[in-house]
This record gives C-alpha cells, sequence and structure tokens, in this order.
C-alpha cells in the first residue's frame, strides 16, 4: 500500500472544503464545506494512524472517533444558528448578516414580531 | 501496484469528484447529495486502511445524522427545485486559498512520502481493539466530548427556542 494515495486525496478534499467554505454564499453550503474539511482531517488521521508506528498504537482512530463526535455537536448547533437566522431575516447568505448595531435593532424588533414574515430582506442590511 | 492500490486510487478519485460537485453544484439539495457520495467513499477509504470501526461510524454518523441534518436544512429554510444563481459569491480569494492549501499539502505529502510502501496492519481498527484503546487511554476526553454533545444539544435548544431567556 503507497500511503501517498489517501494522503493526497485529503490535501485535495481539504483544498475542495476551503474552496467552498469561502466561495459559497448559502450558509447550509458553508456548513457542508466545513464537513468536507473536518473529512479531509479525518483521513489524514487514519493514514497516519496505519502508516506510522505510534508510541500509543491507534490513537489516529481514537481522534478520528472525537472528532466525528464534534462535527455531529458542531452541526447541531449551526443548523439552530441557520434556522434562526432564517427565521429572523428570510435569508441564509452569510455576506448579508448584519454585523453593527443598527442591523442588530431591526433584528430584535422582527423576532417581536410573532407572524415573522413581513421583514423585507433588503431592508435589515445596513450599507 | 496491488489491488489495495487500485481500490485507494478509485475511492479516492470518487471522494474527491463528489467533492468538486458539492462545492460547484447550483442545485442546493443535489449539493447534500453528492456529499452523501463523498462521505460514502471516504468511509471505503477506512475501509480499505483497516480502520473498520471508523468506517461503519462513518457511515452511521455521516451519512446517516449529519447530511440528515443538513437536508432538514435546506428543506426548511429554502428548497428551490431548480437551479439557483444566487449561491457563489464572485471567487478569486476562494480560489487562491484552496488551491493555493489544496495543492500545496499534497506537494508536501507526496514530498515526504515519495512512492514508499508500507504493509497494511491486519486487524487493528476493530471495534474490540479501539474500544480497549479508548477506555485504557483517553477516558477523561471520552467523558469530556460526552459533556460537550449534551451542551450542544442544550445550546442548540435554546438557540432555535426564541422564547427563552428573552424575559
Amino acid at each position: 500500500m503507497h500511503p501517498v494515495i489517501p494522503y493526497v486525496t485529503a490535501a485535495f478534499l481539504f483544498g475542495l472544503g476551503a474552496y467552498g467554505v469561502l466561495r459559497r454564499r448559502n450558509a447550509v453550503l458553508v456548513l457542508m464545506s466545513v464537513e468536507l474539511m473536518l473529512n479531509a482531517v479525518n483521513l489524514l488521521l487514519v493514514t497516519a494512524d496505519t502508516t506510522v508506528r505510534a508510541a500509543l498504537p491507534r490513537t489516529g482512530g481514537v481522534f478520528t472517533l472525537f472528532v466525528i463526535v464534534i462535527a455531529a455537536a458542531e452541526v447541531g448547533v449551526g443548523l439552530a444558528i441557520v434556522l434562526q437566522l432564517y427565521r429572523l431575516r428570510r435569508s441564509i447568505g452569510v455576506d448579508e448578516v448584519p454585523l453593527d448595531e443598527s442591523g442588530l435593532e431591526s433584528g430584535t424588533r422582527a423576532d417581536g414580531d410573532p407572524s415573522g414574515g413581513s421583514t423585507v430582506p433588503g431592508s435589515a442590511v445596513a450599507r | 501496484m496491488t489491488g489495495s492500490d487500485a481500490l485507494l486510487l478509485g475511492l479516492g478519485a470518487v471522494a474527491v469528484g463528489a467533492a468538486l460537485r458539492v462545492v460547484t453544484t447550483t442545485h442546493l439539495v443535489r449539493a447534500g447529495l453528492w456529499l452523501v457520495v463523498a462521505l460514502g467513499a471516504v468511509a471505503g477509504l477506512y475501509l480499505v486502511l483497516t480502520a473498520e470501526l471508523i468506517a461503519w461510524v462513518q457511515v452511521l454518523i455521516y451519512v446517516g445524522a449529519v447530511v440528515v441534518l443538513l437536508l432538514f436544512a435546506v428543506m426548511l429554510t429554502r428548497a428551490p427545485i431548480g437551479a439557483s444563481a444566487d449561491l457563489d459569491r464572485p471567487g478569486w480569494p476562494a480560489l487562491l486559498v484552496g488551491a493555493g492549501s489544496g495543492l500545496g499539502l499534497a506537494a508536501l505529502l507526496a514530498d515526504v512520502y515519495r512512492w514508499s510502501t508500507v504493509e497494511l496492519p491486519t486487524g487493528a481498527g476493530g471495534a474490540e481493539a479501539m474500544g480497549t484503546e479508548i477506555f485504557r487511554s483517553w477516558v477523561l476526553p471520552f467523558e469530556v466530548l460526552s459533556v460537550l454533545l449534551l451542551s450542544a444539544l442544550v445550546g442548540a435548544i435554546v438557540v432555535s427556542r426564541p422564547d427563552i431567556g428573552r424575559s
């Protein structure tokens, strides 16, 4: 078995994930790209586990399991945030999230509105 | 070039191709389905690399839970049937960073390992061996992770309920 094959695969997966995180506008697609990057790291850990003789055996595998658990927790919290953002703004574009104080003000007002659908998507964005 | 090499090459090509489709497709739902293909191919790579338990955990948690959650999020926010035109940002920096990190890491790892050969261990990644290792050397991180999962779930509930903490 030539270990260079899975190593290079992991490197390409990481590059594609980084490209997706920076390129995508939809927050769910950004989360999918993050999953790709985490998988690249997992593949690297598993490959290192089988090719390198370490003092503690199977440490790479154990760390891969830990990373999978952390990814599950991350995607749970991330999707809760994404759904809340969609409820407030009717849009999940990551470059339409206002970062200044005026956007926050209109955000809390839209949150207090029980119908939730009356917020105009562009109105909350302060440009 | 042995049988495991051919399997690694094929599954790696499938994983990279599906990942390329995930980050370039204009159909929101298809991105999630291509992600299933990519994660399944990575699970196959784990199987070839004798990490049996991790392969099945990958299928269960990633393909079974994480992708289903992502597809739920797609359906709950905006699920257009056709192609969406507004998914991408103009991306020269993305191309630069992605290609730079990917090709740079690939060149680095290829330079380190050249075309060396390693014997695959036999029966090293089964559930018994992994469980022994976890509960012998990594008990404390394991317990901390369970607390982290609990707090993440409580946090997700609090974030998605607007009537909590807003007295």
